[in-house]
């Protein structure tokens, strides 16, 4: 605030620092110095991330704004005199806080950043703790920046990102001396039942800070420093999970840990991308806040459409001759909600159709991360045969496998929050006539097979390039890769078993036949009477396992063949992340590269061209960032989908078991008439 | 069958005989035979051996004094069991059918007490001394008539080819031998096919079982999710494991009763023919023994004129056995079917109802699983 504050930024900083370093921030750790040297340097850069924006908030003049600027420039280049922070500085303008909260975003990122890459160099640590000073120097005098957003934010969860909002309310306070007193008790009253409620967590770390906040304002500071650190550090695992106790400790204390932690983690690098770039206010809490409230809502609502939405998907029929025809599907469906025209929609969709949906939605979704689910796979042999036009038992059976295929798939897409607000999907089920999809003509198995390469490719790219920075994501993708191999598995043991209940059926069918000759052969008449029953009770138990046979296949093998196209499209997801990652990493290099050309300049003395250089740069750092947010909101989009598919499978198989101990049940009932009903017929047998 | 009832009638329970152990020693098997004389008073238990069946077999066939004993249907002995591992599994199964499934060969156990139950429970047959001597001696009787009995067999293959044709003089005969062809195939094919439903009952709980085991490996207790979906694996291998079973019970079920009691059928119908086929050979004796009156010269006529009275009388005899044979054969025939399939649905009904119930609570369980 105060001009002097670039002077202060050197020595006794440092001190204020190392409080908060000490405490706050080992206590939730507890761990290594260099777990908290981590958290440190996060602190650190994360505390400058704040800096410009009470800077904007409270308008201070260039030399102030200046000043986190030269700090981070100095780390980045090693160090250097001031001279660039001076040009910085007067970018920037006056009117635009915003903006320059922007910029100076922009720039504190790369030194975090590099923290992050180069943590164990002792040169960088140094660094980052004198920028973090300063930072942390700052918020002494912002405090209440801070505790307004304990204060404002109901939420919680979203503490970091509220410094933005927090700011924008009050851009004008210069009293900030006054205030704090205000707000603090405010914040602490409200911070206690919280942190009460989870006395039982082993991390206590926000109990204190919360309640030394009233005393000073430095620990006030500190504790703004910390959550606002969580977020940057991200990157760090350690980190990460401090911070997913510490959400737990607002947002839902009576929920379970475990359940939550991971979605926290989500919620939080969902918050933390508007929270970052603060680009516009406007736009960073309107989509900060609200965005992952929405992913709850979402989440509930899509439970609740369970019950909204039924799609069936019934009459196929074959339309036109030859190998022009095509098998037509009407599409029926029935909803309560109120995007949809009406509560009854009855369309007709050929097999293109669906494909051409999958290509729609894919091309659109997949790349933020969501795993698209794929449409049913191109048969060239199954629909040959049934345009040859054979009715026989195999193409009725290929149509019928494909129908309810093409149900399952149109049920897990609108099953999807974020695809059933797709307007195409709207259209596929609403509009009565759609354009002929032409290009998914080429889609078909051999499409989808180059999905699953594309996704395999990538994971060993990811992991041989990836410097895979959470291990979440490793893990997961592990689990996925296992997983995808025990679905295999038992996809093979089921068609086994609908193997052999054919031929249990066939063989059933076949000795039948042989007991009703034996029946008709036979002299004693009760004997005869009693066999040619029993030879139609083994035909009723031949279709039973016909049924049965339908059943395995329908509710085992079709399920786990779904889940195992479902697994590539989640390895899918997994490959846009690591894209997304690459382009961020590409992006960095390239902005090194134009730094490194920018101090060549400045060595040689050739101001003329500087000012290019420092444009290029910025366009860079700009980019750079933008693919850093791209990065984390793919990453965080990829994790919660992968959450929503892992409890959307647990549901979906536990219906289908249902659904086959309910067919077991039948089977098994059906048996017991029919044994009952002989039962008397032998016993006359005389 | 009536229990013998005559003079020198066996003093052994027929239905007191019962085969109560098996052990294999390398490519022997040792059967353990118990039985119970009339009174019930005393119990014996012999060790035999399948040889020692066969010879008792071959006493059966070959009693000299007995001219009736060609219209007797002799209970069939089941197949050589084949417990070395020099035979295939394949093999096995093709010679033996049901009789080589089950535990320990029990259900082949179960055939030889069906076989000497027959035997001991049989008119003529139970008069025989050696089969009193197999019930109740230690000593393990004689072997030396075993190639006699196989050499029978291949000259019977030889003249069926020949006789089996040969016009019957009797109405009821000549509709017996034309029903019994037909009957002993269609018995055949039934026990057959009913076999393969059987072995693929095997090969689904098999599956099943497969299936549930690899369902273990879905475990996974790493997060929350994962393990509300390992629990849907695990009741879900816990659902499979119940299919199994049941497949493994219905199938023990088929093979124990029904299956057994095809086999038997198909052996008694095949039995029956060989009986048959006897009794044609004496006919086509006598027939050649009226030519040979008719074409004889006067001072042989007399001599084949008593030929031909001793066969004619021998036929006379032979068929009045074996109508009485085949009239009380169809009557228990009828009545082991009819136990057998009781018993089988019996069976099959309690299963489905166990495997009801344990579904249903199965479905139960599933629905209360908090997913």
């Amino acid at each position: 605030m105060d001009p002097p504050l670039p002077v202060s930024t050197s020595e006794p900083d440092k001190d204020i620092f190392s409080g908060p370093r000490a405490e706050p921030l080992n206590n939730p750790l507890s761990e290594t110095a260099a777990e908290q040297l981590k958290a440190v340097s996060g602190a650190s850069s994360k505390a400058k991330g704040d800096v410009p924006v009470e800077e904007a908030g409270s308008e201070e003049p260039d030399d102030l704004f200046s000043d986190p600027l030269g700090e981070s420039g100095a780390e980045l280049e090693t160090h250097t005199s001031n001279a660039p922070l001076l040009d910085f500085s007067e970018e920037p303008p006056k009117s635009d806080p915003i903006k320059k909260a922007a910029s100076a975003d922009d720039y504190i990122k790369k030194p975090q950043k590099d923290i992050f890459e180069e943590s164990t160099e002792d040169g960088v640590k140094a660094a980052a703790a004198h920028v973090g000073s300063v930072a942390a120097e700052k918020k002494v005098l912002h405090t209440d920046l801070f505790g307004d957003g304990v204060d404002d934010d109901e939420d919680k969860d979203d503490l970091f990102k509220t410094p933005p909002g927090a700011m924008m309310k009050k851009p004008q306070a210069s009293l900030f001396r006054a205030e704090p007193d205000d707000i603090f008790p405010e914040a602490k009253t409200e911070a206690k039942p919280a942190t009460k409620a989870s006395a039982k967590q082993p991390n206590n770390a926000p109990t204190d800070l919360f309640t030394e906040e009233p005393f000073t304002v430095m620990p006030a500071a500190r504790a703004a420093v910390k959550p606002a650190a969580i977020p940057s550090a991200n990157t760090s695992s350690k980190t990460n999970g401090l911070h997913s106790d510490e959400e737990d400790l607002f947002a839902e204390a009576t929920v379970e840990l475990s359940l939550d932690s991971p979605r926290n983690d989500r919620r939080k690098r969902d918050a933390m991308k508007p929270s970052e770039p603060v680009p516009c206010p406007s736009t960073s809490t309107s989509s900060s806040k609200p965005q992952p409230k929405k992913l709850e809502e979402l989440e509930e609502e899509e439970k609740e459409d369970k019950f909204d939405l039924n799609i069936s998907v019934t009459n196929p029929e074959k339309v036109g001759d030859g190998m022009n025809a095509y098998m037509a599907y009407r599409v029926s469906t029935q909803t309560t909600l109120s995007m949809f025209r009406s509560k009854q929609l009855t369309v007709r969709r050929r097999f293109s159709d669906f494909l051409g949906l999958y290509e729609k939605l894919s091309e659109k979704h997949s790349p933020n991360g969501y795993i698209v689910p794929p449409a049913p796979e191109k048969s060239i042999l199954g629909m040959t045969k049934v345009k040859v036009g054979k009715e026989d038992l195999s193409s009725d059976e290929f149509v019928e496998r494909r129908r309810a295929a093409l149900e399952r798939y149109l049920q897990r897409v609108v099953s999807h929050p974020s695809l059933l607000q797709d307007p195409d999907v709207r259209e596929f089920l609403e509009k009565e006539e759609l354009p002929r999809a032409v290009s998914t003509q080429a889609l078909s198995g051999a499409g989808f097979l180059k999905m699953i390469n594309k996704a395999t490719d990538a994971v060993s790219k990811m992991t041989i390039k990836m410097n895979e920075s959470d291990v979440w994501f490793e893990e997961k993708l592990q689990e996925v890769e296992s997983e995808d191999q025990q679905l295999r598995k038992l996809h093979g043991m089921v068609e086994s078993l609908v193997n052999h209940r054919k031929e249990l059926s066939v063989n059933t069918a076949v000795f039948a036949k042989s007991v009703a000759m034996l029946g008709s052969s036979e002299d004693n008449t009760a004997l005869s009477r009693a066999l040619s029953q029993l030879a139609e009770v083994e035909d009723r138990i031949e279709q039973l396992h016909q049924d049965q046979a339908a059943n395995d296949f329908f509710i085992f093998a079709e399920l786990l063949a779904d889940y195992i196209r479902l697994l590539g499209a989640v390895r899918a997801c997994f490959d846009q992340r690591m894209k997304a990652w690459q382009r961020w990493q590409d992006g960095q290099n390239m902005l090194q590269k134009k730094r490194e050309a920018e101090a060549k300049l400045l060595w040689a003395n050739k101001p003329e061209k500087l000012q290019q250089a420092k444009d290029e740069i910025g366009e860079w750092e700009g980019r750079v960032s933008q693919y850093e947010r791209d990065f984390d909101r793919v990453s965080a989009t990829v994790r919660k989908e992968v959450m929503r598919f892992e409890k959307e499978k647990t549901r979906d198989f536990k219906k289908q078991i249902i659904k086959y101990l309910q067919s077991l049940l039948h089977s098994e009932q059906q048996l017991i008439k029919y044994w009952e009903a002989f039962l008397p017929e032998a016993k006359a047998i005389a | 069958m009536d229990a013998s009832n005559k003079e020198s009638a066996l003093n052994v329970n027929a239905s007191s005989i019962k085969i109560s152990d098996v052990s294999q020693d390398g490519d022997m098997l040792t059967f353990a035979i118990t039985s119970q004389n009339l009174s019930g008073s005393g119990g014996v238990c012999v060790f035999r051996t399948y040889e020692d069946f066969i010879w008792l077999q071959q006493s059966l066939f070959s009693q000299e004094d007995v001219p009736e004993l060609q219209g007797v249907i002799f209970p069939p002995l089941p197949d050589k069991p084949l417990p070395s591992h020099s035979h295939t599994q394949a093999k096995v199964l093709k010679q033996l059918g049901f009789l080589s499934l089950g535990d320990k060969w029990q259900i082949y156990c179960k055939a030889l007490e069906l076989y000497l139950q027959q035997v001991a429970a049989h008119t003529l047959l139970s008069k025989n001394k050696e089969l009193y001597n197999f019930l109740s001696s230690s000593e393990s009787p004689g072997k030396q008539r075993s190639k006699k009995g196989i050499f029978n067999r291949l000259s019977q293959v030889m003249e069926e080819m020949r006789k089996e044709g040969h016009k019957d003089v009797d109405e009821f005969f000549q509709s017996e031998r034309d029903k019994t062809t037909n009957l002993s195939v269609l018995f055949k094919v039934a026990t057959e096919k009913f076999l393969e439903v059987v072995l693929t009952k095997q090969k689904l709980a098999l599956a099943c079982g497969h299936f549930s085991t690899s369902l273990h490996l879905c475990v996974n207790q790493e997060n929350a999710d994962a393990v509300a979906f390992s629990k849907i694996c695990l009741k879900l291998s816990d659902i499979i494991e119940t299919m199994k079973r049941n497949f493994e019970k219905v199938s023990d079920n088929d093979m124990s009763t029904l299956g057994l009691g095809l086999e038997l059928e198909s052996r008694y119908q095949e039995a029956k023919r060989e009986m048959l086929f006897r009794r044609t050979c004496r006919l086509v004796e006598l027939d050649n023994a009226n030519k040979n009156v008719d074409r004889a010269k006067p001072n042989k006529k007399a001599h084949m004129e008593e030929v031909q009275k001793a066969t004619q009388k021998e036929f006379n005899l032979i068929s009045s056995v074996a109508k009485q044979e085949i009239v009380h054969y169809h009557r228990t025939r009828v009545q082991v079917l009819r136990d057998f399939l009781i018993d089988w649905c019996e069976k099959q009904l309690s299963t489905a109802q166990e495997s009801s119930t344990l579904f249903s609570q199965y479905l139960e369980a599933c629905k209360g699983l908090a997913v």
